[in-house]
């Protein structure tokens, strides 16, 4: 049987876009903290490295909580941001972000620095023997070596952005057309009883997740021929 | 001129019994060789010079510049010293082509004199025909031949290899040691070869530096290292010779003689200054030195009668192993004539008697 339903797309370009820009961000900070953790001894590093992962197993409201006193509009860095761009930063698509950022960032880390401290230390070593700089030996030897491994974290962060339902509700709120993610799309969707427009969306986004796991296995196998190891 | 003199110490942990480095040498140019057993530290010596491990004290001089100085807390980063570094497993970037593990070398300096550096160094280690492929497209030889040019390329004052014969094949080995032989020749750079080879040491080494355990044991020219080992253990590191133990019995400065005791066996010996009678002391002599014949005939000054345990035999050479732990080789045609037999009598030459 075959029911005509209009189903609103916006959520879905919304999600995309929310997940594109949060994943590159989440590259950004996410490489940076994991090659410290990876390569760095100090003191306060065990904090740093919990403080990370707190994310992951925070309830999402919690995290939530928090991001919404840090951000809201009477703190300071609300406020800072309200002044460089005109307007608050909670319950704007930019918070779904800064909500999809926190809570995909900790697992890159974690990928990414397994991924860093799996190239084997013979490389760095023979690199800054060469005397390569330690920034030269970041994007010329331990990046490309573990470059498989972090486009395939990169891809776990995008499909894990594009899911985050409690900490987008929580500061970018559920508004049908600014902040309306996917995932809150489908909760309003099943909620007001249109179950084929949840289905359609459900179905979506289980094969995108389905394609980014297919695309992050391919990846995280093997590049070069036999796997190559040095003492 | 390389001068090292360093300690670092591991603690204990729950599964290692820690260990402790502490040793000084020096290095002309040539070769030298770190031999030693595993676990002696020769790798770690390496690293500390190379500036991969920090030593806790001491002091590390390569020529007049300070790599190393825990006193003046002087810790030069690796980039900064110049040591090309051959690792055991080559260490080839894997994502860049021989060239380009070549260019990453001498990234600094400008193009035309950087290509031109490089294809003259392709050239001189037969590596031109594959510059463009990557490593594991490349044979062991040819991985070999490209991690000695990668670190010579920037020109180090010092070559550090780190067990480079490792897991080759014989012919291979054969083609390290030119390659090596032809590397002290024409660029002049002394090098530091760490190995648990003999015949490598032998081989290549212009000194030789024996560890065990963290410290120098001995140090010298190979020649004099194998021909008088300082103490028993050296000896029984080289694991060349005989070792039995012996008490003197009798000194003659005179007539230049003396008589050692081996369990019921008497020797007739060179004078040994310095020693006392009664003194223990190990009898040091390599098998290839004592001579055999068959027959269970009475024994005549310095020979021992002995029953034959077992043989291994070589291409060229057959070693005898008597009861009494004695083993001694002789040409093996020598050996063939007599396969049957197995009592013989084992001949001391006075003159090559040692004691340690």
């Amino acid at each position: 049987m075959y029911y005509p339903m209009s189903i609103n797309w916006f959520p879905l370009w919304l999600s995309l876009r929310v997940a594109a820009i949060s994943t590159a961000l989440a590259l950004a900070i996410g490489l940076w903290l994991a090659w410290i953790l990876a390569n760095r001894q100090f003191r306060g590093k065990e904090l740093l490295d919990t403080a990370v992962t707190l994310p992951l197993v925070l309830p999402p409201t919690v995290l939530g909580y928090y991001l919404l006193v840090f951000l809201g509009r009477h703190s300071p860095i609300g406020q800072l941001y309200e002044w460089l761009f005109g307007g608050p930063l909670v319950f704007s698509w930019q918070a779904a972000v800064v909500a999809a950022l926190f809570h995909s960032t900790p697992l890159l880390v974690k990928s990414a620095r397994a991924a860093f401290e799996s190239v084997d230390r013979s490389y760095e070593r023979a690199a800054r023997n060469l005397g390569a700089s330690e920034l030269r030996l970041f994007w010329r030897v331990t990046l490309p070596l573990a470059r498989r491994s972090i486009l395939a974290a990169a891809a776990l962060a995008f499909a894990r952005s594009l899911g985050d339902f409690g900490v987008t509700l929580m500061i970018a709120g559920n508004i049908p057309g600014r902040t309306q993610t996917v995932a809150l799309a489908i909760y309003d969707a099943v909620e007001a009883g249109k179950g084929n427009v949840a289905l359609v969306l459900v179905l979506i986004i289980s094969a995108l997740a389905m394609l980014i796991l297919t695309v992050a296995n391919r990846l995280t196998s093997s590049p070069y021929g036999p796997r190559q190891t040095a003492l | 001129m390389i001068q090292t003199r360093i300690r670092k110490r591991f603690a204990p942990g729950p599964e290692s019994a820690g260990f402790s480095l502490d040793l000084e040498f020096e290095a002309e140019s040539g070769i030298t060789v770190l031999f030693g057993p595993s676990g002696s530290g020769k790798t770690l010596t390496l690293d500390c010079i190379a500036g991969f491990v920090r030593p806790d004290e001491g002091r590390i001089l390569l020529d007049d510049q300070i790599l190393f100085d825990g006193a003046a807390r002087v810790h030069l980063p690796a980039q900064a010293r110049h040591c090309g570094y051959v690792f055991q497993n080559y260490a080839l970037f894997p994502h860049m082509t021989l060239r380009q593990n070549l260019e990453f070398a001498v990234e600094r300096i400008p193009r035309l004199e950087r290509h031109r550096k490089v294809n003259e160094i392709l050239e001189k280690f037969h590596l031109a025909d594959v510059s463009g492929r990557r490593p594991y497209e490349l044979s062991g030889g040819q991985k070999q031949r490209c991690s000695i040019a990668r670190a010579l390329i920037g020109s180090p004052r010092l070559l550090l290899l780190d067990e480079p014969a490792r897991g080759l094949d014989a012919p291979l080995r054969a083609e390290l040691y030119t390659v090596l032989r032809q590397v002290r020749e024409e660029f002049g750079v002394p090098a530091i070869l760490v190995t648990h080879d003999l015949d490598e040491c032998f081989e290549l080494g212009d000194g030789v530096i024996v560890l065990r355990e963290g410290h120098v044991v001995q140090s010298g020219s190979p020649r004099k290292v194998f021909e008088q080992p300082a103490n028993v253990d050296v000896a029984r590191l080289l694991g060349l010779y005989n070792l039995l133990p012996v008490e003197i019995r009798g000194l003659d400065p005179g007539r230049n003689m003396s008589r050692l005791r081996y369990q019921d066996f008497d020797l007739t010996g060179p004078y040994f200054p310095g020693r006392l009678i009664g003194d223990r002391v190990w009898l040091c002599i390599r098998p290839d030195l004592l001579s055999v014949s068959p027959g269970n005939g009475r024994p005549g000054m310095n020979q021992m009668r002995a029953t034959l345990l077992r043989v291994v035999e070589k291409p060229e050479r057959a070693r005898m192993e008597f009861a009494g732990e004695i083993a001694v080789e002789v040409p093996r045609i020598e050996f063939e004539k007599n396969r049957a037999v197995k009592e013989w009598l084992i001949e001391f030459p006075q003159s090559s008697l040692r004691i340690l």
